[in-house]
């Protein structure tokens, strides 16, 4: 396999895909997004039960490629216990990160896996689509996101 | 071994990509060297805006739009040129239908009909003007097989039904329907037959006045034809009681300041200036299919899906879509247990395998089959027993890095 898709498919991202973290629904959460690609048809939805300005639980469920899911994965792990500036600066550094516009030199070595991405623009929306439902339901916004609306 | 039907130097851009192994032609098709020649010539020798200069430039571009018109009625088997109507694709046609002969027939209580496989392009215009008119839309549910269920879509045909739209081939699982009895179904209670032939054209022998249904939408650029270019068959007796599709040039007959009569057939559903390039290669397309023969490219095609489908089948999580071989066109879905098909495609095209992933712009016929997206292979006159055998050793190779 050529170094780049090796690099897009390190072995956390696939061992995130085949076991999903946080993959279940929050009750009575606080907010609720749902992402959605129209190019592809994936879909998914972010929990977040907000404790005043802590994101104290955060979940995710839904379908899509192991880009998206294990993103949605690694992304439930860390924003969990932050506050909402926290969270919504880590979406800022995660998307600079997959654009290419980053070295997510904050994120962890998780979240840096997916420096891959940068070099296949078309699977930047895969690895954002969770991170925008989460910035929405954090944000209390109520209307699902699609990865074809302004971020 | 099976070889190409057609040699891949026909086709410039397979030349131009030695190792590609192009199999996503029911997206669109690659166009051989005699279609990219023929739209430079037009614009080398001939452009002109046509019916408007009384110039013998502006006549010679009359001429080659209507000669391209002449030879794709005959490709399609319509004896009356005139009621062959250029459009941009399929996705007008269909648009076009809805928005003239929909809007002046479908009222509150009337009924549409259409069926599970269909793409959105045959079931979004359908939809909508059923909420505008608060007219009842009715889906026809599949059999397990991705057939048309013929005795659930003959309940849904209620004497209120005016319309029955349904596609000729299945873009997703390659299907090819029963269209005859569809199209009889809805003449027994007074309802038009709208076929979307997208998938059809290109791959079996479409004889238009044979085929009983009342409007068949086409599009070139899945047929070795330039994008931007299709078409649209009805009847004359249809056509002529139909409004408008749009309005402007061409397709007036006379523009008081208070009333405007239209022009005859076609030009009254061909407002502006023509796509006479579009037109040109399409006439040059159809001339390579028929020079092939329709007859051979389904049997090469049936080949290779045959192989596929076998081979595919074997490999361990792997699940293909759709009816047996002989009851479908050259298209195999298929999915992978715990590999999704965007993560595959990605991985087969660093082995310059170029297969869709996704929904196939067939979303309500993906909710039902139960999988979000499918990967889909379609092959066409160019591709070989080769391509088959890259495809399934990616497949396997592809699958055992993304599931384990």
């Amino acid at each position: 396999m050529p170094a780049d898709l090796e690099e897009l498919y390190q072995s956390i991202i696939l061992d995130h895909n085949r076991r999903p973290q946080n993959f279940r629904v929050i009750e009575n959460a606080t907010a609720h997004a749902e992402g959605l690609n129209p190019m592809c048809g994936d879909q998914l939805q972010v929990w977040v039960q907000m404790d005043g300005d802590t994101v104290a639980d955060v979940s995710f469920q839904g379908s899509g490629c192991a880009i998206s899911k294990a993103s949605a994965s690694l992304m439930t792990q860390a924003v969990k216990g932050k506050t909402r500036a926290e969270a919504e600066g880590m979406f800022d550094r995660f998307l600079a990160l997959v654009t290419g516009k980053g070295d997510g030199a904050e994120l962890g070595t998780g979240l840096r896996a997916f420096s891959g991405v940068s070099k296949f623009p078309l699977r930047v929306k895969c690895a954002s689509l969770a991170w925008h439902a989460m910035k929405s339901a954090v944000a209390g916004k109520t209307a699902p996101v699609t990865t074809e609306g302004p971020a | 071994m099976i070889d190409s039907l057609v040699p891949r130097s026909d086709f410039p851009l397979l030349a131009t990509h030695p190792i590609l192994r192009y199999l996503d032609s029911a997206a669109t098709s690659q166009k051989p060297r005699a279609v990219i020649d023929a739209i430079s010539n037009y614009y080398e020798t001939v452009n002109a805006n046509p019916h408007r200069g009384a110039y013998a430039l502006s006549a010679a571009a009359t001429e080659a739009y209507q000669h391209s018109r002449d030879g794709i009625a005959t490709f399609l088997g319509v004896a009356d040129t005139d009621t062959l109507i250029f459009t941009r694709g399929t996705t007008e046609s269909l648009n076009l239908v809805a928005a003239t002969w929909g809007r002046t027939n479908v009222r509150a209580g009337d009924r549409v009909v259409v069926t599970r496989m269909e793409h959105h392009a045959n079931f979004v215009p359908w939809q909508q003007l059923c909420l505008a008119a608060g007219a009842e839309f009715r889906i026809a549910e599949l059999t397990p097989l991705g057939e048309i269920d013929m005795p659930g879509l003959a309940a849904l045909i209620t004497p209120n039904t005016k319309i029955v739209a349904f596609g000729h081939v299945s873009n997703a699982l390659g299907t090819i329907n029963d269209i005859a009895t569809i199209a009889q179904l809805a003449h027994a209670v007074g309802a038009v037959a709208v076929c979307d032939g997208a998938q059809a054209v290109p791959h079996i022998a479409v004889t238009f006045d044979s085929l009983g249904v009342d409007f068949y939408a086409f599009s070139g650029h899945k047929m070795l034809g330039p994008m931007g270019i299709g078409g649209l068959v009805s009847s004359r007796a249809i056509l002529d009681t139909m409004p408008p599709y749009q309005m402007g040039g061409d397709m007036i007959a006379m523009v008081g300041d208070a009333q405007t009569s239209w022009n005859v057939l076609p030009h009254k559903f061909e407002a502006g200036t023509p796509n006479v390039e579009g037109a040109v290669g399409l006439a040059a397309a159809v001339e390579y299919l028929s020079d092939v023969g329709l007859s051979r490219i389904h049997a090469h095609e049936m080949a290779l899906v045959d192989m596929a489908m076998r081979m595919l089948g074997e490999l361990p999580g792997v699940r293909v879509l759709g009816p047996p071989s002989e009851r479908r066109s050259g298209v195999v879905s298929f999915v992978v247990d715990g590999v999704h098909p965007h993560d595959l495609s990605q991985l087969l095209d660093a082995d310059s395998i170029a297969v869709r992933a996704g929904h196939h712009c067939a979303q309500p016929l993906m909710r039902a089959s139960g999988v979000p997206a499918t990967t889909r292979a379609s092959f066409y006159l160019y591709n070989s027993e080769a391509d088959v055998t890259a495809l399934v050793t990616a497949v396997e190779r592809a699958s055992r890095k993304l599931a384990h």
